[in-house]
């Protein structure tokens, strides 16, 4: 019997899982830690510490604001050194909390045993509060707050808690490294998101390639109603519309959301962080963080402290070598370069990846030769070789009867072009443009 | 065989009368009248039909001079003062005069004063850039230099220049459509009023960060540091968000704003020399 997958486009670059089957490592602390207070999707949270304030591990230094928004906590205890603009990602400047790091206390509502708590007695509703109140982010990568998923829309009904361990995107293998150390905990925090969802089934989708966690996570999720399936790999299965067509068959209508078909996606990463939130009340301070490449001495699995410069674990991983010719925050396929190694790791990073002079070639860009293949590997079923040249031309009219809001930026088509075009830039670019026009077209 | 030909002949004719008949009549009832003036007043205007004036094309924009009342927010930038002047006398109307206007590019962010911290080597293109990173030079604001001005410029107008990598524009070109001013996705570009022999006092910097970041970036930035504020006689200058800025309808061209930037991020363009004795005195001025 074939292995079930998503249907429509997708690739299968080079897996180059190099850091597979490291053990997560706890990464001693950094000197300073710089806390964004935007590392959501949504509004900013607002800080709420000063310069010169102690803070411990745990204490909330920014509130959200809104329901799509989250709280930040501090990820070191220590002296607040400035509450200022820092560069992000990108190289833009955006507020953030400096911290001095000073021993490491925590907050005493912390339990920080190690035993194992399967069952618990609060009801969906304290769940949510508590998940809420931990600032609990899509650690997959898409960042979006975890509460405002599980708050079904009044006229939809959640029926299944898809759970994602796909890990699609070659060289990271944070979520392999969590599921085969810590299956137990993923099943438990699994749980607690069923009943804060108030669903009976769950499904955990794993990818072939991670024969180790596919085990682990099938023992561990024995006697509960957790399915656990192996899927073929093929980029972006990550992708929650995909993940829910491979595992249930189903369709997310065009600009809907998985619960539109009765599921909520979250990753394994957020599964973990929720049984945390929920059975130990700890926020989110910390995440595994893949830091990976040809040319590292030591390709690792981090756990590491939300607000550690990236240049920290690079230097712990082996340090930069002189055929590294590119940093990349997150995968190859969806990753973006950094500017500068002074930034921090946010809650969305889930990994590093050093390119080396050799990979990070760019090939010639040539004419499209209208050869097709970006129609055929897109997993949304669009037309990037047309989204581009209406973008390059401006008619984002067009673009957006062309569906171009459909698109989940996997790179799927960049990557397979025959005459290297960067479709997928251009295709963002105008995604912008077209959101503008529709945000524009809601205010009146 | 005749008999063939002239019943072919007999049923073309008679098809092409019918449909000559329905066709005047359907024109008749279809019939668009347009001001004939409309016509008039687009061959007076430039036809470059650049949508400098707001409108699509040069047709719209002569359909609507002609149609509204208050002429307040209309004027082709291309033709200027003497297509308008013309317009109106189609119209028999007054012309509205507007101070002539060119294209002023504010970043002075070459590499010998922003030096270059990484290498793009992406899609060639300043949105693309932009909504990635702050680009080669760190500095959030400054110019990209992958020439999306350049390709906006129907006028062959603006170009890049090999030493400093910075767009220049040639003002004799310049018809001041705004079309560079649409396509820089940093807002460095701006329509400044256009003096006598294009003489130019502009503050080279659209930087907002604290001077002391900004001065990071780049060593020619405004450091917002409103000694120009102070020393500037004819009130032209504001201070907004750590960045100096010269109303050009108000700047009457002293120079004394120039000599008392710390980083020169203030330009004085296409003026004679300084005479040495006449800049110490200014100087003095100051003091």
């Amino acid at each position: 019997m074939s292995l079930k997958t998503f249907s429509r486009g997708g690739v299968h670059p080079p897996e180059h899982k190099l850091s597979s089957g490291a053990a997560i490592e706890v990464l001693d602390l950094p000197e300073v830690v710089i806390i964004p207070v935007s590392q959501h999707l949504g509004a900013p949270a607002k800080v709420l510490v000063n310069r010169g304030d102690q803070v411990k591990v745990g204490q909330l230094i920014a509130q959200s604001v809104g329901f799509v928004s989250t709280n930040i906590h501090s990820s070191v205890s220590g002296k607040v050194l400035k509450v200022d603009k820092f560069p992000d990602s990108s190289g833009y400047r955006r507020m953030a909390v400096q911290i001095q790091v000073e021993g490491d206390q925590w907050e005493e509502f912390i339990d920080r045993s190690d035993d194992l708590v399967r069952n618990t007695v609060l009801t969906g509703e304290d769940i949510r509060k508590k998940i809420l109140e931990a600032g609990i982010v899509g650690l997959g990568g898409a960042t979006f707050p975890s509460h405002v998923k599980l708050m079904v829309p009044k006229g939809k009904k959640a029926e299944f808690l898809v759970v994602n361990g796909v890990e699609c995107e070659p060289y990271l293998t944070a979520d392999e490294a969590l599921m085969t150390s810590k299956s137990e905990e993923v099943i438990s925090g699994i749980q607690v998101l069923m009943k804060g969802l108030g669903v009976e089934k769950a499904i955990l989708g794993i990818e072939n390639n991670k024969p180790g966690a596919i085990e682990k996570m099938k023992k561990a999720a024995e006697g509960s109603h957790i399915v656990v399936q192996g899927l073929k790999v093929k980029y972006p299965q990550g992708g929650e519309k995909q993940l829910v067509q491979a595992l249930l068959k189903r369709e997310v209508p065009s600009g809907g959301l998985p619960i539109d078909v009765g599921v909520v996606v979250f990753n394994v990463g957020t599964a973990m962080a929720a049984y945390e939130a929920v059975m130990r009340n700890k926020p989110l301070v910390e995440r595994v963080v893949t830091v990976t490449g040809k040319s590292l001495a030591k390709p690792s699995n981090f756990k590491v402290r939300i607000g550690t410069p990236v240049s920290y674990l690079v230097e712990k991983a082996g340090g930069l070598s002189d055929q590294v010719a590119k940093v990349i925050n997150g995968g190859p396929m969806m990753g973006k370069a950094l500017s500068s190694l002074d930034v921090p790791v946010v809650k969305g990073s889930s990994g590093i990846l050093l390119i080396d002079t050799e990979e990070a070639k760019r090939k010639e860009v040539l004419p499209c030769i209208r050869c097709s293949k970006c129609l055929t590997v897109c997993p949304m079923g669009l037309e990037p070789y047309l989204l581009m040249t209406l973008a390059e031309k401006g008619l984002y009219e067009r673009m957006e009867n062309e569906k171009v809001m459909d698109c989940i930026e996997c790179g799927s088509c960049s990557y397979t072009c025959p005459s290297s075009r960067p479709l997928l830039d251009y295709i963002r670019l105008g995604k912008a443009e077209v959101g503008k026009i529709m945000r524009a077209r809601k205010a009146v | 065989m005749s008999q063939i030909i002239l019943f072919t002949i007999i049923t073309l004719v008679a098809i092409g009368a019918t449909a000559a008949i329905i066709l005047y009549f359907v024109a008749q009832k279809f019939k668009v009248f347009e001001d004939p003036r409309i016509d008039q007043v687009e061959e007076a205007l430039p036809a470059a039909n650049c949508g400098g004036c707001g409108f699509p094309g040069c047709h719209n924009f002569a359909e609507t001079l002609v149609k509204t009342e208050s002429w307040d927010d209309l004027f082709c930038p291309v033709g200027g003062n003497e297509t308008m002047a013309k317009v109106a006398s189609v119209l028999g109307r007054e012309a509205i005069e507007q101070a002539p206007r060119v294209a002023v590019v504010r970043c002075n962010g070459g590499p010998e004063f922003r030096p270059r911290t990484n290498v793009y080597n992406g899609t060639p293109n300043c949105a693309v850039i932009h909504s990635l990173y702050t680009g080669e030079g760190g500095c959030p604001h400054g110019c990209l230099g992958e020439g999306d001005c350049v390709a906006a410029c129907n006028f062959d107008a603006i170009h890049m220049d090999a030493v400093t990598e910075l767009p220049v524009v040639i003002d004799d070109k310049c018809t001041a459509c705004g079309a560079c001013v649409e396509a820089c996705p940093r807002d460095i570009i701006e329509l400044r009023k256009k003096n006598k022999k294009d003489r130019k006092i502009f503050v080279s910097c659209i930087n907002e960060e604290k001077g002391g970041v900004a001065k990071k970036h780049c060593s020619v930035a405004c450091i917002g540091c409103a000694k120009c504020f102070k020393v500037c006689p004819h009130e032209a200058i504001t201070m907004e968000n750590n960045l100096a800025f010269i109303d050009s309808d108000k700047c009457k061209l002293c120079r004394k704003c120039v000599v008392v930037c710390p980083t020169n991020a203030i330009l004085e363009l296409n003026f004679p020399p300084r005479k040495p004795a006449k800049e110490e005195a200014v100087e003095a001025e100051i003091k």
